[in-house]
This record gives C-alpha cells, sequence and structure tokens, in this order.
C-alpha cells in the first residue's frame, strides 16, 4: 500500500521510498521533514471539497501537507493500533 | 573588543526563533532597509548579563545547510560565514522546538559540526508541557556537548540563562564525533537522543488535533477561511472609520492653523495646499494599513496562515502554483514588498518567479487610499441587504478582480513564459499558538512605520515636486493655474494616450507622481483641486465632492479598474529586479500590467457608459 492510500488515522511505517519519481529538491525537503524509510506516520486530514489533495500527514509530533504525488511514492505497512 | 559580538539565532521553522528574537531585543531591534540590500535581515542589540553589548540577528528558519529555497541558502551562508559583506556569527543560539526534538536534533546535530561556540535554546518547554512531555535538558547536554538552556520566549523564562551561557559560549567546542555523520545517522542520533531525554510522557491531550479537524475539515475549512477573509475585509472598512474621522479632522485643524497664523503667500500655499493636502491624504490612511496587517500578523502568529495554505493548495494547483503561494500573495494584500521577499520560501524557482509576477495584483494597502477616495464619492453608502453595505461590496469586488487577474496571469504564464513541471506542494503545519500581543505590537509598529516612513520621503518630495510643476509658470489673469503650470503641459500630453479610455487631464496628471507610489494618486489630486479651486470654497469642500463635481460615474469606475492593474509602484519594481536578479522580469512585469490596466479601465469605461451610468 502507498501512504495515499492509507485509511484516515491510521498509523503506519515507511517500508519504501521511491524517490526516483520526485523531483530532488523535493526528495531532499521530504528528508529533512523527516519522511523516508522507518519514518511511523499517519494520515491526518485529507483533501478540500471532496478532492484527494493535499493530504496532511502526521510524522513523529509535527504534522507536514503534502501532495498525493508525493505520499505515492512511499509504500508503508500498516501498524497495529498501539496509540496514534 | 573593538566590535561587538555577533550572535545568530538559527533553527528549524516554527522553533520560536523569532518569539525568542523579540524576547531578548525587545523594541530595539530593526529589519533591514528594502531598497539596497540583498537580504532581509532581522537585527537587534542586547546586553548580556555580563554587561557585554551584543547583536543579534534572527536567520531565516531552515531544515538544513544544504538548501532547498532561497531562504534557506541565506542562512546556510550566513553561518558559514560565507554570506558576502556580513560578519561570520561569534557565537550560533540553535533555536529547538522542545516538542520537536527528533526533528530539530537533525538540523542541530548539523550546525554542530561547524564547530563553532554555540549554546541551545530548548524553547517553548510550556508548550510541550501541555502536550504531556516533560524533557530533561541536561541529558541532551550530554549528548550534544553545548549548554542546552530551557526557554519561554513569550514568557521570557529563562532568558537570563541563556544570556550567561551566550557570555560563557566562547571557550567552547562542539562535542567530538558529530562532524562525519550523515543525514541518515543524524536523524538516528536526534531519534534516540530525544527519547532518551524524554523524562515522561502521558496521553497527548492535543487542542490542536481537535482545531484541525474543524477548520481543515474539507467541507467546513474552506468555508470558514472565506468567511473569515471577508470579515477582514469589511473590518478595514468599518473599523477604520472613526480613526479616519479623527485623523482627517486633526489636518484639517492643522491646516486651518497654518491659514491663521501664516500671511497669504506661496509658503502658506504649500504648506496647506502642497504638504498637509497631499502627505495628510496618505496619511489618514494609516489605520486601515494598520488593521489589514493586524489580521496578516495574527493569522501568521497562530498558525492558522499555513492551514490557510493548506486549504488553498487545491485552487492554486489548477493555475500551476501551489498552497506555498497562498502566504506571499496573502501578504501582498498588505504590500507587495514583504510579499515578493515572502516567495524566498518557495523552492520551486518557476514556481516562485510566477508567484512574484502575480504579487502586484493582490491589492496592497497601497490602493486602499485611492479606492477609498472614489468609492466613498461615487457610491452611494446604502445597504444591499443583509447589513451588507453596497461601499464595501464594490470594494470587494475589486480585491477579486485582482484575485480573478491573478489566476488568469498564472494560468497563462505556467502555460508560456515560466512552463515547467507541475510544483509541489511540501510544507509543515505549525502547532496553533495564541499571537502574543507584544510580538504582535512590535510586528504592527515596523509595518506601521515603514508606511510613515515613505509618507514622509517619497510621499511627501513627489507631493512637493508636484506642488511646485503645478504652481508654475503662474497663469495668467483669467486663466486656469493647472492650465498654465509645467504639469498640466506633461499631463495634457500624457492625456491624449488615456482619453481613449475615458481618463480626463486631471487624471492623467495624477498618475505621473503615483509612479512612485499608487497612494500618492490621492494626494496629487488633492493638491490638483485644491491649487485650481478659489480660495474662500476650499476649506468648505473635501476632495470627494470635487471628484464628483468634475468626473463622472464611468471615469471613475474606469479609474478603479486602472488601480487594480497598474504597476504604479517603485519600490515593487526595485525588489523584484533584486529578487530576480536583473531587468528582465521587472520589464515584463510593468509591460503586461500597463496593458492589463489600460484595457481594464478602457473596457470598464465603456461598458459603463453604454449601460448609461
Amino acid at each position: 500500500m502507498t501512504l495515499d492510500l492509507l485509511p484516515l488515522g491510521k498509523t503506519a511505517r515507511i517500508v519504501a521510498v521511491d524517490w526516483s519519481v520526485l523531483v530532488p529538491e523535493e526528495a531532499r525537503r521530504l528528508r529533512a521533514l523527516g519522511l523516508e524509510e522507518g519514518a511511523k506516520v499517519s494520515l491526518a486530514h485529507r483533501g478540500v471539497f471532496g478532492g484527494k489533495d493535499p493530504l496532511a500527514i502526521a510524522v513523529g509530533r509535527m504534522i507536514v501537507a503534502l501532495r498525493r504525488a508525493h505520499a505515492a511514492a512511499m509504500s508503508v505497512e500498516l501498524l497495529s493500533e498501539v496509540s496514534a | 573588543m573593538s566590535r561587538s559580538r555577533k550572535i545568530a539565532l538559527v533553527g528549524n521553522p516554527n522553533a520560536g526563533k523569532s518569539a525568542l528574537f523579540n524576547a531578548l531585543t525587545g523594541a530595539r531591534q530593526k529589519i533591514a532597509n528594502y531598497p539596497g540590500v540583498t537580504v532581509e535581515r532581522k537585527f537587534g542589540r542586547f546586553v548580556l548579563p555580563t554587561g557585554e553589548p551584543v547583536e543579534m540577528t534572527d536567520l531565516p528558519g531552515a531544515y538544513g545547510l544544504d538548501p532547498t529555497s532561497p531562504d534557506e541558502e541565506v542562512t546556510s551562508k550566513v553561518v558559514r560565514g560565507q554570506f558576502p559583506g556580513e560578519a561570520e556569527p561569534d557565537v550560533l543560539v540553535i533555536v529547538l522546538d522542545a516538542s520537536n526534538l527528533e526533528q530539530h536534533l537533525v538540523f542541530a546535530q548539523e550546525l554542530l559540526s561547524l564547530g563553532k561556540p554555540t549554546v541551545i535554546a530548548l524553547n517553548m518547554v510550556d508548550l510541550a508541557e501541555r502536550d504531556g512531555l516533560v524533557l530533561d535538558p541536561l541529558v541532551l547536554q550530554q549528548e550534544l556537548g553545548v549548554p542546552v538552556i530551557p526557554t519561554v520566549a513569550v514568557r521570557r523564562r529563562g532568558l537570563a540563562d541563556l544570556g550567561e551561557a551566550i557570555a560563557a559560549a566562547e571557550s567552547r567546542h562542539a562535542g567530538p564525533g558529530l562532524t562525519d555523520l550523515g543525514p541518515t545517522e543524524r536523524r538516528v542520533a536526534a531519534h534516540a537522543m530525544a527519547e532518551a531525554a524524554i523524562l515522561s510522557e502521558s496521553k497527548r491531550h492535543r487542542l490542536h488535533a481537535r482545531l484541525d479537524r474543524l477548520l481543515l475539515n474539507p467541507w467546513i475549512g474552506p468555508v470558514i477561511l472565506l468567511a473569515l477573509l471577508f470579515v477582514v475585509f469589511q473590518a478595514v472598512f468599518a473599523w477604520a472609520n472613526p480613526l479616519i474621522d479623527g485623523l482627517e479632522g486633526a489636518m484639517s485643524a492643522l491646516s486651518d492653523y497654518v491659514t491663521s497664523v501664516l500671511p497669504a503667500g506661496l509658503l502658506r500655499d504649500l504648506l496647506t495646499d502642497g504638504i498637509i493636502a497631499g502627505v495628510g491624504s496618505v496619511l489618514v490612511f494609516l489605520p486601515q494599513i494598520v488593521i489589514l496587517f493586524a489580521f496578516i500578523l495574527a493569522m501568521e502568529a497562530s498558525g492558522y496562515m499555513a492551514r490557510a495554505a493548506f486549504l488553498m493548495d487545491r485552487l492554486m494547483s489548477y493555475v500551476g502554483l501551489s498552497g506555498r503561494s497562498f502566504i506571499p500573495l496573502l501578504s501582498s494584500f498588505a504590500c507587495a514588498i514583504p510579499g515578493i521577499m515572502a516567495t524566498r520560501s518557495i523552492s520551486d524557482p518557476k514556481d516562485r518567479l510566477t508567484t512574484i509576477l502575480i504579487a502586484p495584483l493582490m491589492t496592497c494597502s497601497a490602493r486602499l487610499p485611492v479606492y477609498a477616495v472614489i468609492i466613498g464619492a461615487f457610491i452611494p453608502e446604502r445597504t444591499v441587504g443583509w447589513g451588507i453595505g453596497l461601499q464595501g461590496l464594490v470594494l470587494f469586488a475589486l480585491y477579486i478582480s485582482g484575485i480573478i487577474g491573478a489566476f488568469l496571469v498564472a494560468l497563462v504564464l505556467r502555460r508560456s513564459i515560466t512552463q515547467g513541471e507541475a510544483s509541489g506542494f511540501i510544507m509543515e503545519l505549525p502547532k496553533y499558538q495564541l499571537p502574543r500581543l507584544k510580538d504582535m505590537a512590535i510586528g504592527l509598529w515596523q509595518r506601521g512605520w515603514i508606511f510613515l516612513r515613505r509618507a514622509g520621503t517619497i510621499i511627501f518630495t513627489v507631493t512637493v515636486v508636484l506642488w511646485v510643476m503645478l504652481n508654475f509658470p503662474k497663469a495668467a489673469p483669467g486663466e486656469s493655474q493647472v492650465d498654465a503650470s509645467i504639469a498640466g503641459h506633461l499631463a495634457n500630453g500624457l492625456a491624449v494616450v488615456v482619453e481613449p479610455i475615458g481618463f480626463n487631464r486631471d487624471m492623467a496628471l495624477s498618475l505621473i507622481p503615483a509612479m512612485a507610489a499608487r497612494e500618492v494618486a490621492v494626494s496629487s489630486l488633492a493638491t490638483t483641486y485644491a491649487v485650481d479651486e478659489e480660495d474662500e470654497e476650499r476649506q468648505a469642500v473635501d476632495l470627494g465632492n470635487r471628484l464628483k463635481n468634475s468626473w463622472t460615474l464611468p471615469m471613475a469606475l474606469a479609474f478603479l479598474a486602472w488601480f487594480v492593474f497598474a504597476p504604479q509602484c517603485m519600490s515593487t519594481i526595485a525588489v523584484t529586479r533584486r529578487e530576480t536578479n536583473g531587468w528582465k522580469w521587472p520589464v515584463f512585469m510593468l509591460t503586461y500590467l500597463f496593458t492589463l490596466a489600460y484595457l481594464a479601465a478602457g473596457a470598464t469605461f465603456w461598458v459603463a457608459t453604454a449601460a448609461g451610468l
């Protein structure tokens, strides 16, 4: 499953990122914000007026807004519910 | 020591650097002047507990020394002493958000690897505690090898300790082993340190998660944003009125006083018709500008601005931009200059260029004087139902015209001149915070002062020059003074060009000095009509009534439409030249905006005339 398809509120871990599909600048920014392999993430908010863009991802104690295209490059695996 | 030591505040965005900077330097801070400088540099002086005066710089927030935006590049160069003309900082103060250590420690390690004398401010420890997170600064201090001082900038907690640590920082050296880490190792180390520093962590009752559920709701969120923006623009008109009336009263009292104490003659005319009428007509808009900036500063300080960017991202993506462009564009409603400078946080160069080019289409506060005078004179003061005033509605329509114009221009530019990959949107959404009165007051004071300084320098000079050009050579008896003057002759030339769009000679005349700044149009109209009036009538008739007597409604509407587009602001042109490193883009901006202004004013005039208005 990719990050953009993660159900709202569910926690997952990023297992792989296809950096090659991302613009290098944006890839660097995502890494700088801690969105890379191994990060624990959850999808906090999605879209405006029924659209699917943008997404708000909770990573650690921070919320990061990004586009679906970025999230689609990140493969995640669901974690069992411990604490959100 | 010959010069005072330089201290640089550095850290991730949203670490509370600016609040800490305000707390340390108070009102003794300066934002460097716009023209002629290459970076917006916030600096201020303060005295360490040892009695040593130091100079402190507040650097733009960054995520790393490997820059991904022009903003980060400034920070990266300054801390390494590679910024031309800027002395290398003697001490770095790294500001960390206590509740976001895992993230902020990554950049902190990179900064420590520079080996400079460093102090760490563990900021916003109160907010972390509110979230149920208690930290041990000593653990961090041992891990990082530099002093870690817990601070709450907004409550002035820990400032004395921080000052002492800065004073003692000279002799220290960064801890060993940090230098040769790669980004991934740093992240792993950051995670481990953040975990180790936690004394206790309880279940979070996060207020901001609940606020986000409402404000970022896919349906309610955008409606709240739109309602908020509407309130802002109504407030700018309604709340400022008593203050504007007061200032106008003071101006006319001052004018009366000058008239009563000075003998009739050139000097008295220069003071009353030139300076008081001209500069005064611009000064009265200070309340509206302050109110607009107050809303923008509050949105920024509270963390709502980033949410607004999130909500606007989808809309912006239709014209090839991202939510990130929303913040510079919203700032441009106050003034295009800080707006254009705020585009430095946009990493994509084409995205950034497009945003710069459309920023002047956002209705800046300098247009308010023009709009307010014309609307006040020509649009009746009545409601159109639901308590919505017709004047406010016309003002809203002018703002919307600018926005729609900007979107259409962006759409065209992104498909032609600034063509490129669709830009992305990656942005941290900071925690909500109550804006602090003191920070707001400092911000408002700085913005208000810039406006007043403009009124005192550019507008003052232009007004006096215009008055001279209007009064010389003296008219023969029976001839109108304006017709005889130098300015009148110049305007007659321009009037030929603007006649097809419905402008008369006086309007053409006001456009010339308004190249310096848009609000000068008002002061020059005031000066022109004051010069041409018979003395006895002058005091009784205000500018609005004079305009009503000499302009038709289609002419007034065309004048409004002109100012939606016309790039009449030297400072904007200058800042565009600086931010785009050359004359190519400012010239392009001037050309396309004047073309649009001409077409819009012409269309408005002829449609309004055809409609029999």
